[in-house]
């Protein structure tokens, strides 16, 4: 983490320093600047990215900065303020589903329309996402066509009738059966914050919760999750949660 | 006189006893003779090293068998030296290398640069690349799997990789995305009966069905284990019978001995005679969450539903905090001692509402 700091003091600095020519070598006119692209301007240090804010704005004569970002709110306050921002919002999903279409078209793939749409949706927005795992599907597959169960596979999506089973036997008191059930989910190869991701879908989508219960199961899922990050066991983090869930039920 | 385990471990892709239709697709993605980096998945003894081994042979022939063991020594930069052990083929290496502890980056990083920056010298009617096997990915530092990730993408031309991890959920994002995942689910009871049934007709042993149905169930969907509780059965009893007991790992009795002593007691005294077992369970090398698990399964037998969820969340929130701090004793004996205190105010209130 030191390096970044690092890195901008002496690279960039001592590059943006430098004058670029006014004139391309065949002749040709060009704006009189270099481009300094930073990928990833996220990830810097906030001590990095103030090292950089000095730079930027004294060597602005001869160089232009360019950040590329995941979350405009990592960047500290005094860069987004010297730059002009451009915002990429999620693609759409008809927009990467024509896309994979013609993918599919070039490349000789069949591939189900459900298996499409299924594509699509569970890349949440992420064309790169949607397309490897195309390839993916379409190499597992050779020449049969990819149905919807691939798409599934090869995205370690779980099927909805686990996550809906899961919920039904919370909703029962029998403690053994639950056990018994995270026991065959796991063993069934599934992960975890897999679980948690498409749980969370179903909870917030559900008509039969009422808001208070659903407020204490997201409040465990984002608990779990959080443990699961740094490496808590599978299991007993989703035995805590269904019991939780368990015992919320009782309660109402 | 090898393991049933070992002699009866499938070779062949197309000789696999269950996931047949996984097994087609494995064997249509290779026989382009070019794969992505690779991510099996599953929980322990449901094949995936069997998997992964079928399907480096369909690739490069019987050669893969052909095995040596090597260490390797690494350098860290404050001079330290750690050695790994290494089983590789020709075309092939493996490597575990959370072995290295907190070093992990550097093993990744050392070993996969001199893998890969050796190509193959004779490339006809071989393979131009070389495959590197990294087992327990999920036991990897975060540091070292951000390294991966890097090398992966670096060396994409010279290599690939088949990770093999127990969990997804402890791999980062990055490789996952990088990675084509294979999900191995542990083998259904009726799949673990078939196979026991198999073992024993080629070893000609009559293995009676109620005896193979419960081994099924004692080994937790666990094949390895399976197979290796009926060599055991064999060794105690010839031939097989029904009622014959079935001898269950002594770590997993002495887990459950624990709890039970717990159980019983739940004073202070009680707590220092569960810190001996807890070390003796640690020293063995028995990872924490197995403890952690037995533990639980056996304590929260006789609780009622409220104190239940409370020793899990109890249990959930202690086995977490493990994972943060360094001293894994520290955790355990605080989740007994806790579970004490809590199981003694239950009985308390039990017994006070019985007068």
């Amino acid at each position: 983490m030191e390096k970044f700091i690092q890195v901008i003091r002496d690279k960039v600095k001592v590059f943006s320093q430098l004058t670029a020519s006014a004139v391309r070598p065949d002749g040709r006119p060009c704006p009189p600047y270099k481009i300094v692209i930073l990928d990833e301007a996220d990830s810097m240090t906030h001590a990095a990215q103030a090292a950089l804010r000095r730079t930027m704005e004294k060597e602005s004569r001869s160089t232009r900065f360019c950040l590329i970002c995941n979350y405009v709110s990592c960047i500290i306050d005094p860069l987004t303020s010297r730059c002009s921002k451009f915002r990429f919002k999620p693609l759409g999903e008809g927009m990467m589903h024509s896309r994979l279409e013609l993918i599919c078209r070039e490349e000789n793939v069949k591939c189900e329309q459900a298996a499409l749409k299924c594509l699509v949706e569970t890349s949440g927005g992420d064309l790169r996402r949607a397309i490897t795992c195309l390839q993916s599907c379409a190499r597992l597959k050779g020449s049969e066509g990819i149905t919807e169960q691939d798409v599934f596979e090869v995205t370690g999506v779980i099927p909805n009738h686990w996550i809906v089973g899961l919920l039904k036997i919370c909703q029962q008191s029998d403690f053994q059966k639950l056990e018994a059930y995270v026991e065959e989910l796991m063993c069934e190869a599934y992960s975890a914050s897999r679980v948690l991701e498409q749980l969370h879908e179903i909870v917030i989508k559900s008509t039969d919760l009422s808001d208070h219960h659903k407020s204490v199961i997201c409040e465990k899922i984002a608990l779990c999750s959080y443990r699961l990050q740094d490496g808590a066991s599978e299991f007993l983090e989703l035995l805590d949660l269904c019991s939780t869930i368990m015992k919320s039920n009782l309660k109402i | 006189m090898s393991l049933w385990v070992d002699k009866y471990r499938p070779t062949n892709l197309s000789k696999l006893d269950y996931h047949k239709t996984q097994a087609a697709y494995l064997k249509n993605l290779v026989q382009q003779g070019d794969f992505p980096h690779l991510l099996f998945y599953g929980p322990s003894g449901a094949g995936k090293k069997t998997r992964i081994m079928a399907l480096l042979r369909e690739l490069y022939g019987s050669g893969v068998e052909r095995l040596r063991m090597e260490h390797m020594n690494f350098q860290t930069p404050s001079n330290k030296k750690i050695e790994i052990m290494t089983v590789s083929s020709n075309y092939h290496i493996e490597v575990n290398p959370s072995d290295a502890g907190i070093y992990d980056r550097i093993v990744i990083m050392d070993l996969i640069k001199g893998a890969a920056q050796t190509h193959q010298l004779d490339a006809s009617g071989q393979r131009d690349f070389k495959v590197i096997l990294l087992t327990e990915v999920d036991r990897l530092t975060k540091d070292a799997q951000h390294a991966l990730r890097r090398t992966m993408e670096k060396y994409v031309q010279t290599c690939r990789l088949i990770l093999c991890a127990n969990s997804t959920s402890q791999v980062i994002p990055a490789i996952r995305s990088r990675c084509l995942g294979v999900r191995v689910p542990a083998p259904t009871h009726a799949e673990i009966i078939a196979v026991l049934q198999n073992v024993c007709k080629k070893e000609g042993v009559p293995l009676p069905d109620e005896l193979a149905d419960r081994i099924a169930v004692k080994c937790n969907r666990n094949l390895r284990r399976a197979i290796l509780m009926c060599e055991a059965c064999k060794v105690q009893q010839f031939p097989l019978t029904k009622e014959q007991e079935i001898a269950e790992p002594d770590w997993q009795v002495y887990l459950r001995d624990t709890a039970s002593l717990v159980l019983q007691e739940q004073t202070p005294k009680k707590l220092l005679e569960v810190r001996t077992r807890l070390y003796e369970l640690i020293v063995h090398g028995i990872p924490t969450d197995i403890i952690f698990k037995g533990l639980l399964k056996e304590l929260i037998k006789n609780c009622d539903l409220q104190l239940k969820t409370a020793v899990i969340e109890l249990a959930a929130t202690h086995e977490h905090r493990l994972h943060r701090g360094s001293k894994v004793i520290f955790y355990l004996e605080s989740f007994i001692a806790k579970f004490m205190a809590l199981y003694l105010q239950f009985m308390e209130d039990t017994i006070g509402g019985m007068f």
